[in-house]
């Protein structure tokens, strides 16, 4: 402030409070719709979930009656609940590895130059810019138990479907309808699905890494093995957290996939929570017992925030 | 030798493309061939699935169109999407402006507020919805989708939109304002029109959010003809336990290229939204 100092008005001057004052009111009138909305459809249902947890409220009786933790006990009691949980976790960090390690691939391809890239890049994209029930649909159709084109080139190729054949004689794999088999199934999907948010968020990270220091490293004869490893994966790293962050929450809390596939058979080997909570407290009308189910996946959601939290303030710091 | 090397790299970086954009779009080019073909050549299980063994068909696209609520699900996709885009240009846009126009300390503490309720899974939050909607009235009705889906639209839109108005200079407002118009004057007739391409965004996002959601739309709607393409496709186009094949795939097909391709064109801009500060 270089103004003489006669010149500022002082802060008792009612003009001066009055103007700010306006604004001020102005600003939360502005902001008072998101918040209000948020509150209301976000924060009130949040709040009615955990009360239901700890009711034993239906959709036949919705009264609130509080009954304490029963239904968190009767969860953890339930073998299908145990196995849901156990196959959120096995869901989530297998399909996520696998879009990691792949986009970071496929991003570092994405990032040179070649003919026909729109195309290339419309296609890889596809998987997350259609809607995902439409896409898992079609995955639906390839891993039908009759029809499967994987199945059509296993038995063409003679692995299938013969005495000698590597996968046995039967004419088909069965992809949705075998416990093991059915888990690789829908990770694969949800890999599919996910990959191609995690590349353009690798790829807009990779893209920020200034030129002249991977040309100054090999001008001072660094080898590519030796620039990746000292330049571009620590000054990435940041970017490839949010990628699988992100990954996570969008696939520990989702259902679609399983819910179009497997339904979360064959008995139970796909369930997981998001998808019980909908089977217990929606079709079985267990609102209690849904909500409690659904409650679980909590604790991990509110992790995964303060790791971004972290990230998005020390990156902005440095 | 060096131009071989070149060769064989550009070679390998083709092929890795190639299998990459093979494994994203194959689904789809499945959807394509199953569309087109006649029940008795996509039913036998003999027949060369990748080609057509018998001359394509157009039966499915009639039975799609004709015999089917297809047309509804579209209709009643297009009427969601667009309030779900009213609603959240309504709260977001004064919303950002105002977080970041005034955003000291509580400013940036409350953006960063609403962003985390984005991370607020619906699947927590689609049992109670399910009892507001039908104490409300709502269950079996679009409304119920068009109060519901801004809870995901704006949280995400009112982030993004702040980070655009963060790059708009203050002082071509203040000029603005010294010329005569009011804070709100200024807003509506100078930033908004210069931050256009924030606002097509969130457009875009939330009608593209909305068409592809599922499960509020499973829970609260189990009339056919009140469906959205999301749910209505999977779950209406089979016939007691027979999947009806061919249509199926045509509809997941005809409603995922055209969104898909819009999608496309403003992917970059929704991911600068999810990476934040993590990139400079």
């Amino acid at each position: 402030m270089s103004a003489p100092a006669h010149a500022a008005p002082p802060p008792h001057v009612a003009d001066y409070g009055g103007i700010t004052d306006r604004e001020g009111a102005l600003a939360k009138l502005m902001i008072a719709p998101a918040v209000v909305y948020i509150a209301a459809m976000i924060g009130a249902p949040f709040v009615l979930a955990i009360l239901y947890s700890l009711s034993d409220a239906t959709t036949g009786d919705p009264a609130l009656r509080l009954v304490g933790l029963q239904n968190f006990r009767a969860a953890l009691a339930d073998p299908v609940f145990r196995m849901s949980l156990r196959n959120t976790f096995v869901f989530t960090l297998v399909s996520q590895t696998i879009v990691i390690l792949l986009s970071r691939i496929l991003a570092t391809a994405l990032l040179k130059n070649f003919r026909g890239k729109w195309l290339v890049r419309f296609l890889i994209l596809l998987p997350w810019t259609a809607p995902i029930s439409l896409g898992t649909i079609g995955w639906l159709w390839m891993f039908d138990s009759i029809f499967s084109p994987m199945d059509w080139v296993l038995r063409y190729v003679g692995l299938l479907g013969t005495k000698d054949a590597l996968f046995g004689f039967q004419t088909n794999m069965y992809w949705l309808g075998i416990p093991g088999l059915s888990m690789a199934s829908v990770i694969l999907v949800q890999a599919w699905r996910i990959l191609p948010l995690a590349t353009v968020i690798q790829l807009a990270g990779l893209s920020s890494i200034p030129k002249d220091l991977l040309e100054a490293a090999e001008v001072d004869g660094a080898t590519p093995w030796r620039r990746t490893l000292m330049i571009t994966i620590p000054l990435t790293l940041p970017i490839v957290s949010i990628a699988f962050l992100f990954g996570v929450v969008f696939t520990f809390t989702d259902l679609v996939v399983v819910y179009v596939l497997t339904r979360g058979g064959p008995v139970h080997t796909t369930q997981v929570l998001s998808s019980w909570t909908f089977f217990k407290g929606i079709e079985a009308g267990d609102l209690a017992q849904g909500a409690a189910i659904s409650l679980f996946m909590f604790p991990v959601l509110a992790v995964v925030a303060v790791f971004i939290l972290r990230l998005a303030r020390r990156t902005e710091v440095v | 030798m060096a131009n071989l090397g070149k060769i064989a790299r550009r070679g390998g970086l083709y092929t890795l493309l190639g299998g990459f954009a093979f494994f994203g779009a194959f689904p789809f080019y499945w959807m394509v061939i199953a569309a087109f073909k006649r029940d008795h050549d996509l039913f036998s299980p003999l027949n060369n699935p990748f080609l057509f063994n018998e001359p394509p068909t157009l039966d499915h696209l009639r039975l799609l169109f004709f015999e089917t609520h297809f047309v509804g699900y579209l209709w009643n996709t297009l009427l969601v999407g667009l309030a779900v885009v009213v609603i959240t240009l309504a709260t977001a846009v004064p919303a950002a402006y105002a977080l970041a126009r005034w955003a000291r300390g509580w400013g940036e503490t409350l953006g960063i507020g609403i962003f985390l309720t984005y991370l607020v899974p619906p699947t927590i939050l689609f049992i109670p919805l399910s009892r507001f909607a039908s104490f409300f009235g709502l269950q079996e009705s679009l409304w119920s989708l068009i109060l519901v889906y801004p809870t995901f639209t704006i949280p995400f839109c009112t982030w993004l939109l702040m980070g655009f108005f963060k790059t708009i200079p203050k002082d071509i407002e203040e000029q603005a304002m010294i010329d005569g118009l009011s804070r709100f004057g200024a807003m509506w007739k100078v930033v908004l029109p210069l931050s256009i391409s924030g606002v097509l965004t969130v457009v875009v996002f939330a009608f593209t959010l909305s068409m592809h959601e599922f499960i509020y739309a499973l829970t609260f709607i189990s009339v056919s003809a009140k469906k959205t393409i999301s749910i209505g496709v999977p779950t209406e186009l089979v016939r007691g336990d027979v999947f009806q094949w061919g249509p199926l795939m045509a509809g997941a097909l005809i409603a995922s290229i055209p969104v898909a391709v819009v999608y496309t064109f403003f992917l970059d801009r929704f991911v600068a939204g999810f990476t934040m500060g993590a990139v400079k």
